[in-house]
């Protein structure tokens, strides 16, 4: 008996899992057959949904279809209601890394601050414990109102829904490097900025690096409801959109492309994650 | 005796009791000198604030008594003149062996390049016979690799005094003697002041010139003061040989086993603790000579001490 690799195992697993679904997917869409004897001028009229009880989901054949049409032409411009995909999905990874991005800067340094000061580390633990458990999308009416830009505000939501776990982590990160490190750093002089830099941040970057991977993953969550509320581009606003052109089809395809986005962003983390680990 | 590098001069630690109204000594009226070049351990068993004191030499932490002089400098905080060497490795884990070295060695030497800071750390590495392992994680070398990077890290930075934090108890017997022969062998090379906490009667026979005797805590303070009266050239698979050897190693073994426990809490203490008896262990001798002028505390060893 041969022996298979476990990968390889697994890898035929999901394919046959994937097979599966798809057979039952399009067998649970697809019609009954003709209904009726229909004149076909009225069949045409009435559509296939009703003259041969075909299901109003499109089955995988036909999303197949429309995923190859915007997989040939993601970046087509035809206006503020029809742009290709590959522009939407460009719009929000762009908010996305902009929110984060600021959210970073901010929230490493906080979390520094904490970490290392124990009196900073309880003044701020209540205003953290309230701001935390606030859905981000709940600001969106005072960031509408007070930045007066709905694309910037859609940037502020996922600003202020990366911010908590990066901070949180850092702090903690930062306040359990290890005592004898410390110390190695005080007997060799280095300074605080040096044992910051070459001392703190190395030690802390695997738990630094896991809350920036959480936070990721929250933005991306909340970039799709977020561009719902404040509309005109972004892949959330082509999902409400297609609802709105009852195109299920194409509703279906966004959330397939959010969910690939969504894992090769966490993917990416995964693997700054693995650059800054170490073994103890 | 050349001259006093370190002067400890009465050290203590106390803290306030966690419900009474008093405070908890933990040793009090610690004082020795260590000479330049000299190699002195202390033994004692655990509790007695050995580590305490050891950290006190290296400035991470604060006696609530008295003063440590190091080349006639008050201690006040770390300084690159006081290397430590750790009980555990502590070196960084995401540094390979040669950049744990490298990050002392800029420290120490700011105006270098790099290549030469990557020259001095290689000849330190080398020394320690680590050379092939330099682009290896901590994670990747064994325990007495480890420990040996951490050497090589307090030998390049050229300090005034080494301090050791029993820094092989948590290896193997077989790795810590190969170990102990390296210090041996860099000890041969450069007099290294080195202050080292041990728990090992024989590595302290091996290493030092002095040993410090420290009774049990609470109240813990140095009992004696022994010579080392082996002859300097030592090694480990011979030392024992020796005729001193015995006399010296039941004396620490009786020390650590009886006495540390009966002068505990400061029985026997001589008036002045300037005054430390000095005991000089040699084949053929039975009670050994006391010094001290005290004669209370005198009799108070001689009745501790078995006559064999």
């Amino acid at each position: 008996m041969s022996r298979t690799s476990p990968a390889l195992a697994a890898g035929a697993v999901s394919a046959l899992i994937l097979i599966v679904f798809l057979v039952l997917w399009q067998f649970a869409v697809s019609g009954g057959g003709t209904a009726q004897n229909l004149d076909p001028e009225y069949a045409k009229l009435v559509g296939a949904t009703a003259s041969q009880g075909k299901s109003a989901m499109p089955g995988p054949l036909d999303v197949g279809a429309t995923l190859w049409k915007h997989l040939r032409d993601p970046f087509y411009d035809n206006g503020p209601n029809d742009k290709g995909v590959g522009i939407q999905l460009a719009y929000s990874i762009a908010r996305v890394l902009i929110g984060y991005g600021l959210a970073v800067l901010v929230a490493i340094p906080l979390g520094f601050l904490i970490g290392m000061s124990p009196l900073m580390n309880r003044a701020l633990d209540p205003f953290i414990q309230i701001l935390k458990p606030i859905s981000p999308l709940a600001w969106m009416p005072l960031a509408l109102y007070t930045i007066k830009d709905s694309s910037l505000s859609a940037i502020f939501v996922i600003f202020i829904c990366s911010l908590w776990p990066m901070m949180i982590n850092t702090a903690f990160g930062v306040a359990s490097v290890r005592k004898e490190w410390l110390n190695v750093a005080k007997t060799l002089e280095l300074g605080s900025v040096r044992t910051a830099w070459r001392v703190i941040l190395p030690a802390a970057a695997p738990t630094i690096l896991t809350g920036m991977r959480i936070s990721i993953g929250i933005a991306w969550l909340v970039i799709v409801a977020a561009e719902m509320l404040v509309g005109g581009t972004g892949i959330g606003y082509f999902v409400w959109n297609e609802w709105n052109n009852l195109s299920i089809t194409n509703v279906i395809n966004a959330i397939l492309f959010i969910g690939v986005v969504g894992m090769v962003l966490d993917q990416l983390m995964a693997l700054l994650q693995r650059l800054v680990s170490y073994a103890e | 005796m050349p001259p006093a590098l370190i002067k400890v001069e009465g050290l203590a630690r106390r803290f306030p009791e966690p419900r009474g109204r008093g405070t908890l000594t933990v040793f009090e009226k610690i004082w020795f000198d260590v000479a330049e070049g000299e190699f002195v351990c202390i033994i004692g068993h655990s509790g007695c604030g050995k580590s305490t004191i050891l950290n006190i030499l290296a400035g991470l932490d604060e006696p609530s008594e008295g003063v440590v002089i190091v080349n006639g400098q008050q201690v006040q905080g770390p300084s690159l003149d006081r290397a430590v060497i750790f009980q555990g490795h502590a070196l960084m884990p995401w540094l390979s062996a040669l950049a744990n070295v490298e990050l002392a060695v800029s420290s120490r030497h700011r105006d270098w390049s790099s290549a030469e800071v990557r020259a001095h750390a290689e000849r330190y590495l080398d020394l320690v016979h680590l050379a092939d392992a330099r682009f290896k994680k901590p994670s990747q070398l064994s325990g007495g690799m480890r420990q040996r990077v951490g050497i090589a890290r307090a030998l390049a930075i050229e300090p005034k005094v080494m301090l050791m934090d029993e820094p092989f108890s948590a290896l193997d017997a077989l790795t810590r003697g190969s170990l102990q022969d390296e210090v041996v062998a860099i000890r041969s090379r450069s007099r290294q002041t080195t202050f080292m906490i041990t728990h090992d009667i024989d590595e302290a026979l091996l290493l030092a010139d002095r040993i410090l005797l420290m009774t049990n805590g609470p109240s813990a303070r140095i009992a004696e003061i022994v010579e080392n009266t082996l002859p300097t050239d030592r090694v480990r698979s011979e030392m024992h040989k020796h005729p001193n050897y015995y006399p010296l190693r039941n004396h620490l073994l009786d020390f650590l086993v009886v006495r540390s426990r009966e002068l505990a809490g400061g029985v026997g203490a001589p008036d002045d603790p300037r005054q430390v008896p000095v005991h000089r262990p040699v084949a053929g001798a039975m009670i050994h000579a006391l010094p001290s002028r005290d004669e209370k505390s005198a009799e108070a060893l001689r009745l501790a001490v078995p006559t064999r």
